[in-house]
């Protein structure tokens, strides 16, 4: 048995609302719509502005690259970092993008290089755990905060965006969205016509951090202590 | 540790919390920039009026429907590989977490930080099971490593000073480091990473389940939450049954609202959607997850003048916000739920006898009122919680003529009724015969000393007198 004692459960809470239990409900109507008017009818280019400023914000580094130049930035962007051992995303996008040929040219300089591999089952992770950076896609990028969606799956383990020191996510620049809004309505629209979410959505924005020393930002606790977003113009 | 904390009296605990000079300065700094952070947040997102009102409706909505959104989200859990345990008491709850624990012959359990855990008992619980239990979360691992209960819902050591800090770690774990705040940060990180990696069960909260698709939301800032949920096999997450909305869409509303009043944050750096079990071709994540609905006495507060008490989404913004904590700070209301949210809470989840000093916690300046995204009128609960106590105050003392004035009046407003003895119905079962209370606990006792008094159901006092002229012709 998977659930346990829901219907004395849920009939207290029935009778305590004074009703018998619901079957149906239909979707309420909300009087307000705040959320449809934030950033609503920015232009791609405006919202790269937004994310750009918001970037400074959230004390993560903004680089701007086409599909071209984006093996020249990340390297720039590695090597400012000083790492020689990466993480990265699987999938299709790595080929799109160029960076399985650069990966592997990485690899030929001497860098250490693992693309998540779900049949290498917990070595990806213990790889990702001394790996000075993890680089990953962005699903969906929310402009107003400055936020990287993703959709975690086989490709993209929860660890390569968590363990190491270092963020990187390669944005591209058509998964740019003006906030939460349209990520939540996108989800919600899937699942409505019968595709489950994936198993962990995770909405990160910039390095972890706390407040919990006197009320002073620290920068970097248990996640990564360093972010960098890549937009790529034409991806 | 459960809702209540120390056993101080609350004139004792206000004294300590006004001598202790740090703490006063601390949280009265905090709580300004807590609160020109949300100002700011506020003005940032445009139409905050509007977002407040778009979160009521939410709320109200979500928890008019709740049994049916509870039932949603549990077949979306258990079609997604979870199991999903309904916990009527904070007992039934540890129980069960207690019972995965020996199932999986668990020795370390790693946890992000959470209300309704503190609320239960369930560091104890596991304890007692021979468990380790490690919190993660900054703030509560220093707590944790000094046994000092929290005194802030976002800042939990917010009453402790680095240096203060820099001593525990060196005591407790051989640190050796200075008390730069970066310092203690990476001390933490380097000592927690093991916790993760070694941990066999992690237990984390619920900040918003979502009925639709069955996720369990977590909204955090340290990314201690994402590592106890993608390292350990098990995940165990506890929810207050309240915390819960349908869809995504609205999910996304009360992230915004949460993180803008909380921290003054657009969003927090991780809001984290986990649903079920890791599917077959993925690494990590559990392979086990349970999720755990606790009513712990939030459904008599349900159908009540207090329900939308309920619709707190724990963001503290109320307590940036009051003069009173300003002055007392957290320890003194004694509960694990400060300032006018503990105070309007507290006594409904606990009972009036113990905390029937809380909601004189207040000036009924109504600055908590206007602070609150989701707009409960926290004063306008606080006003009725003191109508209410003294109520009941006079009820032992008075002539009958006024007693059962007072009591048609006591009765007839449904919540005073329901929430007027420490459990609900089915609890007070062990004192009644035949649905009589004749030596009833807390409140009744004055009236028990004289005569019958009907057990707390749903009876009009018209058909309860007339029960009560039958009895007592027939005795
Ligand atoms: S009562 Fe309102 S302001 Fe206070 S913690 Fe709850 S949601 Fe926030």
């Amino acid at each position: 048995m998977t659930i346990h004692h829901r219907e004395s459960f849920l009939n207290n809470i029935a009778d305590q609302l004074g009703r018998p239990r619901r079957t149906e409900v239909e979707p309420p109507e909300y009087s307000v719509q705040p959320q449809d008017r934030v950033l609503a009818g920015a232009t791609a280019d405006e919202l790269v502005d937004v994310l750009d400023k918001q970037c400074e914000v959230i004390h993560t580094n903004l680089e701007k690259a086409t599909v071209e130049t984006l093996p020249e930035v990340l390297r720039t962007v590695l090597e400012g970092y000083d790492v020689r051992s990466i993480a990265a995303a699987a999938g299709p996008r790595n080929e799109v993008s160029g960076l399985d040929e650069f990966y592997n040219r990485l690899t030929g300089e001497g860098y250490e290089v693992h693309v998540w591999d779900e049949h290498e089952g917990r070595h990806n992770v213990e790889f990702a755990e001394r790996a000075g950076a993890g680089i990953v896609f962005s699903d969906l990028t929310l402009a107003e905060s400055g936020t990287v969606t993703l959709f975690n799956d086989r490709f993209n383990g929860r660890s390569i965006s968590l363990l190491p020191e270092t963020f990187i996510a390669i944005v591209p620049k058509r998964t740019i969205v003006p906030r939460m809004t349209q990520a939540g309505r996108l989800i919600h629209a899937e699942e409505s016509k019968g595709n489950p979410v994936s198993s962990c959505v995770s909405f990160v924005t910039g390095p972890s951090n706390s407040a919990d020393i006197e009320m002073n930002l620290i920068v970097g606790v248990h996640g990564p202590v360093k972010a960098t977003y890549i937009v790529v113009e034409d991806m | 540790m459960s809702i209540k904390i120390g056993k101080k009296t609350y004139a004792e605990r206000i004294q300590a919390g006004i001598d202790n000079a740090f703490m006063r300065q601390a949280v009265s700094s905090a709580q300004g920039r807590f609160r020109s952070g949300r100002l700011k947040a506020a003005e940032d997102l445009g139409d905050w009026e509007e977002w407040r009102t778009r979160g009521e409706e939410i709320r109200s909505h979500t928890m008019e429907n709740l049994d049916y959104y509870l039932h949603q989200l549990s077949e979306q859990v258990e079609k997604r590989g979870g199991t999903v345990y309904f916990a009527k008491t904070a007992e039934e709850a540890n129980q069960y977490v207690q019972k995965i624990a020996r199932e999986k012959e668990a020795k370390k359990v790693v946890k992000s930080k959470s209300m309704v855990t503190e609320e239960i008992g369930l560091n104890e619980a596991l304890e007692e099971s021979g468990c380790e239990v490690v919190e993660s979360d900054l703030g509560e691992w220093i707590l944790q490593l000094d046994e000092d209960p929290p005194s802030h819902i976002v800042t939990p050591a917010l009453h402790k000073n680095k240096e203060q800090i820099r001593e525990t770690f060196a005591e407790k774990k051989g640190y050796t480091g200075s008390d730069q705040p970066e310092a203690l940060a990476a001390f933490a990180r380097e000592q927690l990473r093991q916790d993760f990696l070694s941990a066999d069960i992690g237990v984390t909260g619920c900040n918003f389940a979502v009925a639709e698709s069955g996720a369990v939301t977590l909204v955090t800032n340290e990314g201690n939450a994402r590592m106890v949920t993608s390292l350990p096999d098990t995940h165990i997450s506890v929810m207050g049954m309240e915390r819960i909305v349908p869809t995504w869409e609205e999910l996304e509303v009360v992230v915004s609202l949460l993180t803008r009043a909380a921290v003054g944050q657009k969003l927090t750096s991780y809001i984290t959607a986990l649903t079920g079990t890791r599917l077959e071709s993925e690494v990590d994540g559990p392979e086990d997850f349970h999720l755990v609905i606790v009513d712990n006495g939030r459904s008599k507060i349900l159908g009540t003048e207090f329900q939308s008490a309920l619709h707190c989404i724990r963001c503290a913004a109320c307590i940036n916000a009051c003069p009173v904590y300003r002055h007392v700070g957290g320890h003194s209301y004694g509960s694990i739920y400060p300032g006018p949210i503990g105070a309007v809470l507290t006594p409904l989840l606990d009972g009036y006898e113990d905390h029937k000093d809380l909601p004189y916690a207040s000036t009924l300046c109504a600055a908590c009122t206007e602070a609150c995204p989701v707009k409960i009128p926290l004063h306008e609960h606080l006003i009725r919680h003191r109508e209410i106590i003294v109520e009941r105050e006079n009820m032992g003392s008075k002539a009958e003529g006024v007693m059962m004035k007072g009591y048609a009046k006591w009765a007839s407003t449904s919540a005073a009724y329901k929430l007027s003895t420490k459990m609900a119905h089915t609890a007070l079962k062990p004192w009644t015969e035949d649905d009589y209370i004749s030596n009833g606990p807390g409140p009744l006792k004055g009236w028990t000393d004289s005569r019958d008094f009907p057990a707390p159901a749903r009876q009009s006092f018209r058909s309860w007198y007339k029960q009560r002229e039958k009895r007592r012709n027939d005795g």
